[in-house]
């Protein structure tokens, strides 16, 4: 602060000092995350993993869905063994003689919708939350607190398959379940960190505008409170993946007919002691690769939206 | 403008026996304790003290933004007329940033550090008038040209960050004038910066109350920029007001002994080598005070009277002062 005011000083007497050079702040983020080559590499791995989720119906040999196309005396072929049809399987099939490349594809994109929907809806219902609690206060935050400590302290797990069993099955309620038992990790860290903010003076400023509560909750605070909510939002994905790929091999997630990469190892769960380890093993080992490029990712946002790590 | 041709007009403000107290577990803590006077437009009013004096708690009262546990106990603070004490939050909030602004001593702090300066100048606009994106925009660059910020169009797209101290407060001075408020309230606003900046915003800013009409509250602990720039000042001290006056003649010849040692505490250039004269004491805790006048343990003059509390007199004419015992006019001069 000491330091920029110094600046500041020798700047104002010359208004008309160059900008031309300025970084914004949006730049000088871009050059830190780029810093770390694992970092780059996790994003480049996800982006690849998006892209490939994107445009699955044009990559995939086969349409796993259309049943057509799929051949039962095929079944649980090792990788890259040719087919009644002639068609080679690089990856396999399995128990129900689905080429295992197209169905992970086409897995990718549920898990991925999956994550991405339920992690944008629990964002945007924590965030609401958390700073209507927080610049509230009083009642209405304790209210809201306790809510979110009384959903923390339930296993996730747990609560998603009571409220499948309740719901039944579906992509939408598979959201429902996931927003439910993720909103609660949003709403806490949007109000820490509003808390902070509202002690600042600009908070202060704006109502001596006579700004309304809205824009100065949404249009002012929110604003500050992003960075957080970024890095929580990223991790929060890769769980949600998870999670739902944890419904799924426990058999409550999405319907057998659009399999997710849960589905799938929960498929050839039952050929891995028979040595048909592709099935359960390829899937498996896409959904890792996934959720650490995620975990990745979320961590160098983490290091280089923290101020506090600022070097 | 002088204290004669303001009290001609009907005054933008008039506050009158204003009283802010804090009811916290220690006690009543009387922040503001009687405080009157009135501003006509175009006139700057400069409220001089030391800190914890209450002057900011006085402009937060005007504006209507006292938190709990404070409350305005009693008094009136009438704006054009209007009584603010009475009205409703709501109400209020329509007057803040549109018919009275206030501007803070920090500028780094107060301006949104994530939101561009365009950003926030059309937000401002927008929160009170109902006009499109451009015509905002073009208010909001001619409030910068006003302020004497010099290429608006690339300022606009600045972050705060990327601008100097004086520049952002420029700024912020610009984003309080931008709805062509009645009354502004500058808290401390140049004490953060530097001698030649902080002449060159007084000067920009005194311009703007005189071509716009604009009456304006300077609060400051600073009597030197006080007397460059206010019409009229007022002197307070634990609370109260003790004294004010047309500007020139309350710094030449103080009535209230407080004001004189102020004024006897400022370095001047007539008086090389001297040493500064102190004030003896600290200020007294606003904290339940005790009746009688509240100067009466650092001052000098001080009587047996003054175990009750002063009441305000004029022994000057235009000039008042809280004390029993005032310094004539001619004993000084």
């Amino acid at each position: 602060m000491s330091l920029t005011d110094s600046d500041a000083k020798i700047d104002a007497r010359e208004p008309a000092t160059s900008l031309a050079a300025v970084e914004t702040p949006f730049s000088r983020f871009v050059a830190d995350y780029f810093e770390s080559r694992i970092a780059t590499g996790a994003l480049a791995v996800l982006v690849l993993i998006i892209c490939l989720a994107l445009l699955a119906p044009l990559l995939a040999p086969q349409n796993p869905y259309n049943l057509a196309e799929v051949d039962v005396l095929d079944s649980r072929l090792p990788p890259a063994s040719v087919g009644m049809a002639g068609y080679t399987y690089w990856l396999g099939t399995d128990g129900a003689g689905r080429d295992l490349l197209s169905a992970i594809l086409y897995g990718l994109r549920i898990s991925l919708l999956v994550g991405v929907a339920s992690c944008l809806i629990a964002t945007i219902i924590g965030a609401v939350i958390g700073l209507t609690a927080a610049y509230a206060g009083g009642r209405v935050e304790n209210l809201l607190m306790r809510l979110v400590d009384l959903q923390l302290s339930l296993p996730a797990i747990l609560i998603a398959l009571i409220l499948i069993a309740m719901l039944g099955k579906g992509v939408d309620k598979v959201i429902i379940a996931l927003v439910t038992v993720q909103w609660a990790y949003y709403a806490r860290t949007v109000r820490g960190t509003a808390l902070a903010e509202l002690n600042k003076e600009y908070v202060e400023a704006a109502r001596c505008l006579g700004f309304s509560h809205t824009r100065i909750v949404f249009k002012q605070i929110l604003p500050n409170c992003l960075p957080p909510l970024i890095v929580v939002a990223t991790i929060q994905a890769a769980h949600a993946i998870a999670l739902e790929a944890t419904l799924s091999f426990l058999g409550v997630g999405l319907p057998r007919t659009e399999p997710s990469l849960g589905l799938l190892i929960s498929n050839g769960f039952e050929y891995m002691l028979s040595g048909k380890y592709w099935i359960s093993f390829i899937p498996g080992v896409v959904l890792l690769i996934t959720i650490m490029a995620i975990n990745l990712v979320g961590d160098q946002l983490r290091d280089v939206l923290n101020p506090r790590l600022k070097r | 403008m002088t204290a004669e041709a303001a009290t001609a007009k009907q005054p933008t403000l008039e506050v009158v026996d204003l009283k802010t107290h804090f009811f916290t577990k220690g006690g009543v803590v009387k922040a503001v304790d009687g405080v009157s006077f009135s501003i006509a437009p175009g006139e700057v009013l400069g409220l001089v003290g030391e800190s914890g004096c209450g002057k900011s708690m006085t402009g937060f009262s005007i504006i209507g933004l006292i938190d709990p546990p404070g409350r305005i106990v009693s008094g009136a603070v009438r704006f054009k007329g209007r009584d603010l004490a009475g009205l409703a939050e709501e109400e209020l909030r329509m007057l803040r940033g549109n018919r009275i602004s206030m501007i803070f001593q920090d500028p780094m702090m107060t301006l949104n550090p994530v939101l561009r300066i365009d950003t926030q100048m059309i937000e401002t606009i927008q929160a009170h008038r109902d006009c499109s994106r451009s015509v905002a925009l073009g208010l909001a660059r001619n409030g910068l040209v006003q302020m004497g910020i010099s290429s608006p169009e690339r300022r606009l797209r600045c972050y705060p960050h990327e601008l100097s101290g004086g520049m952002r407060q420029r700024v912020a001075i610009a984003i309080a004038f931008v709805n062509e408020p009645d009354l502004v309230i500058a808290d401390e606003p140049t004490t953060a910066l530097d001698v030649t900046i902080q002449a060159q915003i007084l000067h920009e800013a005194q311009q703007l109350c005189r071509t716009k009409g604009t009456a304006m509250i300077w609060i400051t602990h600073d009597l030197a920029v006080v007397s460059s720039l206010a019409d009229r000042v007022a002197v307070m001290y634990a609370g109260t007001l003790v004294e004010q006056g047309n500007a020139r003649d309350l710094i030449r010849a103080p009535l209230h002994p407080y004001t004189k040692g102020l004024l006897g505490s400022v370095p001047s250039a007539n008086r090389p080598g001297e040493r500064l004269t102190q004030i003896p004491g600290m200020t007294p805790s606003l904290l339940d005070p005790k009746p009688g006048c509240r100067f009466r343990m650092r001052c000098a003059r001080a009587a047996p009277e003054c175990n009750t509390s002063p009441v305000i007199s004029m022994p000057v004419p235009q000039r008042e002062v809280r004390c029993w015992r005032p310094l004539s006019a001619d004993q000084l001069v």
